[in-house]
């Protein structure tokens, strides 16, 4: 029997909990090279260039930063390996003038808007030059100017607040969206059903990027979901949803450039669902060895998105291992040399610890700062030195 | 000047802040048409269209994470959560998000254009979930500012400059008094400054301080007070945080003698913290203990409401118990 035919029914039909079937678009094969019936998205050099760009800087930012965790020169580190296509394919598909709400492994999204290397530094070593004034933990970026809302670590916050900000944008009359980042096991918070349901009821120009790559740290999507992962579950809120092959840029460009034409044309959300795999660690306090195999991984790596989009870069006579080389090699030396002014910089001065608590500093806030200045005036070694004491 | 109840009062300071203020936006449960379950809303989506006044989906959490994406996006977010009681859903997001956004990005973003209206308080027959004064839970979270008016003329005032304010507010509506307040309101705008307790009668004996509904209960305890010769000294914190520490210290280095009175439980309660405070910056001056007259420490019972409440024979009870200390 039909679906439709089961409409109306005079006896008891479940409708099975995998009824719904998601397919998931694929355009580049493993080697690089289109499916044959495939359609590619709108993509000239300059578009595919910047986009192999900001996957390279990414990987390079990653493994560098990494590193500094391990050495203690930073506290804390996320890498996005494995995530990169899915990344970088969605922003490339978005204008500067979309709000993007992240969760915390779309660094490379920032990169593509334009973040610089020294921003990067400033925020992860938390000194006088970050824009959050080093209040939050490496990794938690954010820029007005670049229209990326600052990363908080409660997860799926931000998917309500991405329909609000929609709404806010579509009533401003802007032909402008706000996309959101989330994973798989963020989606499971009670903040992605409130979002999606009140974006879809409320009809606000957003789109929902799910990075399904497999874990919510130990946690795998067998233990996150029962159901057909998080796509169909946009469909039961009445929202237009794509689910796409995560590793393939070009497919995820695609699914997002349209996804965009909609939201801008009917004010109206749509969830894209990114299948993917997390190549590297949950972050640098966790070791996965200890829930899942190094077969699995490998399985994976042949996977790896950013050599598949080489790959078709080097078949479109676009890109060269020459050109492949000195690239990684600029990023390696660039990484290294901002670490290395980032770490010598002040932290912020003592000051902002109580601004930007309210728009003006309240008086117990002056009471309490003035008297933890008159602390550290009887203790000055015990306090760091390297801190900003004057405004 | 108008004879307005303080739903009237309220439904006056929206208005006027969505006709001057083109992104001023009023939302959640049952405010669009309807005109919200207590009417507060009211006619307000015929004024300004359903884009600007509208039902949202069921969910407090929903209600206030898109107020925060509003805010942040730079429009005038006025979110209502329906009772005070069910806040609790939206904590994550008030706690979390509005009260840390501008902190945590370094003032690169901000929700201050965000204010969260809902009714609070007992002594309507509403049980554990109609009655709580949850407003403590709040007064713990830097970054938030907490208002409690007690009139009509004080709620379009206080509601109008939390609007306008530029920090996320949450403001807290004596329901027992929506219909019951009524007084002279002027019909045009005025705003009445956050963070300023007012003084609503001088005394000399002691000093009566609370906010919201609990100042009637003080101001009739009060009366009962002068009646055997008792000379009280009446504040009104109307904001809870950040709160105006002078005003109150000022009174009590006077009075010698401090009593604060709230709906909600004792344990935990803001008295508290007025308590500790006033006792470091007027210790010289106290006479006697600072009294505490608050809800009982149990959940907000029904049938014997009365007896929980912090009423006014309990305030004037504690205020005799003061003088003769």
């Amino acid at each position: 029997m039909s679906l439709e035919s089961q409409h109306q029914v005079h006896k008891a039909v479940m409708t099975s909990g995998h009824a719904l079937k998601i397919p998931e678009l694929k355009i580049l094969q493993s080697d690089g090279t289109p499916y044959p019936d495939a359609t590619l998205p709108d993509i000239d050099q300059e578009l595919a260039l910047k986009i192999y760009d900001t996957a390279v800087f990414t990987r390079v930012l990653d493994e560098r930063m990494l590193a500094a965790q391990r050495q203690g020169r930073i506290s804390f580190y996320m890498t996005c390996i494995g995530e990169e296509a899915a990344v970088v394919g969605s922003a490339a598909a978005l204008s500067q003038d979309d709000m993007i709400m992240a969760q915390y492994r779309e660094q490379a999204a920032l990169r593509y808007r334009g973040f610089t290397t020294e921003q990067f530094m400033n925020q992860m070593f938390s000194n006088v030059k970050d824009l959050g004034k080093g209040r939050q933990m490496p990794i938690h970026y954010g820029s007005n100017e670049l229209n990326y809302m600052t990363v908080s670590s409660p997860l799926g916050t931000q998917i309500p607040q991405a329909a609000g900000y929609a709404y806010g944008q579509k009533r401003a009359g802007k032909e402008a969206v706000t996309l959101c980042y989330f994973g798989e096991g963020a989606a499971s918070e009670g903040d992605f059903h409130a979002g999606l349901n009140m974006a879809a009821v409320l009809s606000c120009p957003a789109i929902f990027f799910c990075r399904n790559n497999g874990y919510a740290i130990s946690t795998p999507t067998a233990e996150q979901f029962a159901g057909d992962g998080i796509a169909p579950r946009g469909v039961g809120y009445g929202i237009d949803t794509i689910r796409v092959d995560g590793n393939d840029m070009l497919a995820v460009l695609a699914a997002t450039q349209q996804a965009r034409a909609i939201a801008v044309a009917e004010n109206k959300p749509v969830l894209i669902e990114a299948m993917s795999y997390r190549l590297g660690a949950h972050s640098s306090s966790d070791d996965p060895s200890g829930y899942r195999s190094r077969d699995e991984e490998a399985k994976w790596r042949e996977h790896d998105p950013v050599l598949r989009f080489k790959l078709w870069l080097l078949a479109q006579g676009w890109w060269s291992e020459e050109q492949d080389e000195a690239l990684y090699d600029q990023y390696r030396k660039e990484v290294l040399a901002a670490v290395k002014v980032a770490e010598t910089l002040p932290k912020p001065a003592y000051d902002t610890l109580v601004t930007d608590v309210y728009d003006t500093v309240p008086e117990h806030l002056e009471k309490q700062l003035q008297a933890t200045r008159e602390h550290m005036d009887r203790y000055p070694d015990h306090y760091p030195a390297d801190s900003g004491k004057e405004a | 000047m108008a004879q307005m109840n303080l739903l009237q009062a309220i439904n006056s300071a929206m208005d006027i802040a969505m006709a001057s203020d083109d992104s001023a936006v009023v939302f959640g449960e049952d405010v669009g048409h309807f005109g919200g379950v207590f009417r507060a809303t009211s006619k307000l989506q015929e004024k300004y269209g359903k884009e600007r006044c509208f039902n949202t989906p069921l969910t407090e959490q929903g209600i206030i994470g898109f107020a925060n994406g509003l805010a942040a996006q730079g429009s005038t977010a006025i979110a209502e959560i329906q009772f005070a009681d069910y806040i609790f859903p939206a904590f994550d997001q008030l706690v979390n998000e509005s009260a840390k956004f501008r902190y945590r990005s370094g003032n690169e973003f901000n929700v201050g254009r965000l204010t969260v209206r809902t009714p609070y308080g007992g002594g309507i027959a509403g049980g554990h979930y109609h009655s709580q004064s949850p407003e403590a839970y709040f007064t713990h979270t830097p970054g938030l500012k907490i208002v409690v008016p007690r009139n009509p003329y004080e709620a379009k005032g206080l509601l109008l400059a939390s609007i306008r304010d530029d920090n996320p507010v949450v403001f807290f509506e004596p329901k027992r008094l929506y219909r019951a307040s009524v007084g002279e309101v002027p019909e045009g705008e005025y705003t009445i400054s956050l963070s300023k307790a007012e003084l609503v009668q001088s005394g000399s004996d002691i000093t009566l301080l609370g906010w919201g509904a609990q100042m009637e209960l003080i101001d009739k305890a009060a009366k009962m007070a002068a009646d055997i010769g008792i000379s009280c000294e009446i504040i009104d914190l109307r904001t809870l945080l950040p709160w105006d520490v002078d005003t109150v210290a000022k009174s009590v280095c006077k009075t010698g003698r401090l009593l604060v009175s709230h709906e909600a439980p004792i344990t935990g309660g803001f008295a508290g913290e007025i308590a500790a405070t006033i006792q470091q910056e007027c210790f010289l001056h106290l006479e006697s203990p600072i009294a505490r007259v608050c809800g009982m420490d149990t959940p907000y019972p029904l049938a014997l409401e009365q007896a929980h409440m912090a009423d006014h024979l309990k305030i004037f009870e504690a205020i005799k118990a003061s003088v003769e200390f």
